[in-house]
Formats: structure tokens, C-alpha cells, sequence
């Protein structure tokens, strides 16, 4: 790819237009580094709506994004990073990078929650992506403590909604916010485990994280 | 999804092309501080873009603004590098080469030592892939200008390009 060494075909006037279309060389650590102090600008300037990162989990790879009010969205593998975040773009801003430093809180916080050294999460948390009623049962769904599981039936009801089990299902299954909003508590009156945006493994598993004696 | 994709997508879509341009234009040492201030204006006006427009014509064109910007505010300042705009004849200054063809960097210290209206015709059209039209907004000029001042850079580099082969 060293164009002194391998001039293109053709005339030499081809073979200018061809060089100069090939641009000058760049090189890749060049181009990284000028990305990593553009996105730390980006930071400083807040002109960046979004940060997003990945962790990987025992639930496999999460994607976390956060805007400058707080962690506002949380997705699963399963779910298509990329759809996720085109999702964002939609919903909140195109202004979108990947960039660390806002998320590194949050992913300690729950890299400690998966070593089970951390049942509650202490984080700034934007909701705009839940309106009306599923805002109103995530509200309630983060009363739900650690270790111990709510019915959907029983959600409706301290949502207000005592017959909306169907609706409470639904916001659960949208929540913005999976793990710190911990929809994955709520299970069926009958005692099954119900669905999950992560898939129903992912939850039993976070479940049994719950419920293990620590140590 | 119809609406814009992320930006971080745009960064890595065209982060190089653009920073090729701004090399192209400003030489290794300017183009840095142009590539930034090109993706910070870029990131800003992002959100009011067109989905599905030339994402690259769009950041191409903000990259030659912020190097013209650039090029201008040194122009008006002594600089001991000499004068931008024209730095006369360019085949004196490099050795006859023994095969017909340039090294890479000498190509790009030829382009960077056209004069202004030449290196972002030739710049802009041949490495940007801007429409001469486009080219000539940039130099608040006109297409015949833009093609013309393109043709006399393509010329200039010419000379130096196929001096070795022809001796």
C-alpha cells in the first residue's frame, strides 16, 4: 500500500489523480489518538449527549449509555448493540460517542453487583426513555429489594393499576434500564419465572446471584 | 431505522478520510488541531443534518472551511515557513529522481506547496471527491475558476511528478 513503491497503472497523469485521490498516508495509532482527545473534548464541552460503553457480564456483553442527567439505557447482547443504540440516536440524540469516562461508575458499580459485593446501585439514573404508567411501575420496581422477588400482580397494585398486569408486564419488558431497575424481581403469581429483555437464562441467573449465601 | 445513526459511526466512517484532507491541505503539523475543530462543528450541527445525506461531502467541506480558516489567519501573519501562496516554481526544489514516480511525501509537499486557490481545487476535487461546484462555494468563486485552478495545480504537480521519467 506504499504508493512510492507501487505506482498505480496508466499514465502518469493517471497515476497523479490515483496518488492524490489515495490521500497522503495515515497512520492508525495517529488516528486514534486524535479520536480519544476529540472525545475528551467532546466531553468537556458537553456536546455530547451520549457515552456509551461496553462490560461484559455473566449476562454477556452490556451495553451502558448514559446522557449528562445519568445512566439512561442498559441493553442486553441479545438485543443488538447496534439496534440499541440506533434506537438512542432516535429517541434521545444522534450526538452519540463511545467513550468511557462517564460509564466508569456505573461499571464498577456493577461489576461489584455480579461479585455480589453490592446489592443497591447508587448511580444518577435519566428515565426520559420510560413515560407515563412504565415510568410509574419502574418507580416502584426499584422498591422491590435485593434478593427478594415481587408478582406482577402485586406491582399493578402498588402502581395503582391493580387489574393493569398485562401493562405491568409490558413495562418491565421495556425497561430502559434492566439491572439497576431490577425488573428482573418480578415474577408470575404462580411462581415462574416469567419473561425477560435478557433472556429468561439471564434471569434465573441473577435471581440465584441474589439468593446465594455470600462468600 | 431511517434517522441518523450514531455519530460515533460518522467518526469512524470518515475520521481518516478527513484527516487525509486536512494533511493534504495544512501538511502533518496543522492538520491535527483542523481535524478537530472539524468533528467538534460536526458533532454540534449533527443533529440538524438530513438523514441520508453525503455524510462525507458534508465533512470534507466543514474540513477545507477549517483549514482555509487556518491558512488564512497564518497567511495574515509573517510565518517563517515563506509566503502560503505561492511558493513559485516547485521543480527546483527537488532532486531529479531516477524512476518516473514520487515518493508519497514529496507528492504531499508539492500539493501543500500550491498556491491557496490550486491546492484546495486539486485537494478538494481529486481527493475529497467535491463536484467542482462545490469547490468553487469554497473559494467564493465559480465552477470555470474552481476547473481552471484545479487544471494549473494538476499541471504544476505535473512537472514535478513526471520530471524524473522524462530525463
Amino acid at each position: 500500500m506504499t504508493p512510492d513503491l507501487q505506482p498505480p497503472a496508466g499514465s502518469p497523469d493517471e497515476r497523479l489523480t490515483a496518488l492524490l485521490a489515495a490521500g497522503p498516508d495515515v497512520d492508525e495509532g495517529e488516528a486514534a489518538r486524535l479520536r480519544d482527545a476529540f472525545v475528551a473534548d467532546t466531553e468537556r464541552s458537553e456536546l455530547l449527549d451520549v457515552a456509551y460503553r461496553t462490560l461484559d457480564s455473566p449476562v454477556g456483553s452490556l451495553l451502558l449509555a448514559a446522557t449528562t442527567a445519568g445512566l439512561v439505557r442498559v441493553g442486553f447482547e441479545c438485543e443488538g448493540h447496534d439496534r440499541v443504540l440506533a434506537r438512542i440516536a432516535a429517541d434521545v440524540s444522534p450526538r452519540i460517542l463511545r467513550s468511557g469516562r462517564r460509564l466508569d461508575d456505573v461499571a464498577r458499580q456493577l461489576d461489584e453487583y455480579f461479585a455480589r459485593r453490592r446489592r443497591d446501585f447508587d448511580l444518577a439514573l435519566d428515565l426520559r426513555l420510560a413515560r407515563g404508567f412504565r415510568r410509574i411501575v419502574l418507580d416502584h420496581l426499584r422498591a422491590v429489594p435485593y434478593g427478594t422477588t415481587a408478582s406482577y400482580a402485586a406491582l399493578a397494585a402498588a402502581s395503582g393499576r391493580p387489574a393493569a398486569v398485562r401493562a405491568v408486564g409490558t413495562a418491565c419488558a421495556r425497561n430502559p434500564l434492566p439491572l439497576v431497575v431490577p425488573c428482573h424481581r418480578v415474577v408470575r403469581s404462580d411462581g415462574t419465572i416469567g419473561q425477560y429483555g435478557g433472556g429468561v437464562e439471564a434471569k434465573r441467573l441473577l435471581l440465584d446471584l441474589e439468593v446465594r449465601p455470600a462468600g | 431505522m431511517t434517522g441518523l445513526p450514531p455519530f460515533e459511526q460518522v467518526l469512524t466512517d470518515h475520521g481518516r478520510t478527513v484527516l487525509r484532507v486536512c494533511r493534504a491541505l495544512l501538511g502533518p503539523d496543522d492538520a491535527d488541531d483542523a481535524w478537530s475543530e472539524t468533528f467538534l462543528a460536526a458533532l454540534g450541527a449533527y443533529p440538524r443534518l438530513r438523514p441520508g445525506s453525503n455524510v462525507r461531502g458534508w465533512l470534507v467541506t466543514i474540513a477545507h472551511r477549517k483549514a482555509i480558516d487556518q491558512l488564512r489567519a497564518g497567511a495574515r501573519r509573517p510565518t517563517p515557513g515563506g509566503d502560503l501562496r505561492d511558493m513559485g516554481e516547485l521543480g527546483g526544489r527537488q532532486a531529479p529522481g531516477e524512476h518516473d514516480r514520487i515518493a508519497d511525501g514529496e507528492l504531499w509537499q508539492a500539493v501543500a506547496s500550491l498556491p491557496l486557490k490550486q491546492r484546495v481545487a486539486v485537494v478538494g476535487h481529486h481527493l475529497a471527491g467535491l463536484p467542482y461546484a462545490e469547490v468553487a462555494l469554497l473559494l467564493d468563486s465559480n465552477e470555470t475558476a474552481a476547473r481552471r485552478a484545479g487544471a494549473d495545480g494538476l499541471d504544476r504537480l505535473r512537472r514535478t511528478y513526471t520530471r524524473g521519467g522524462e530525463g
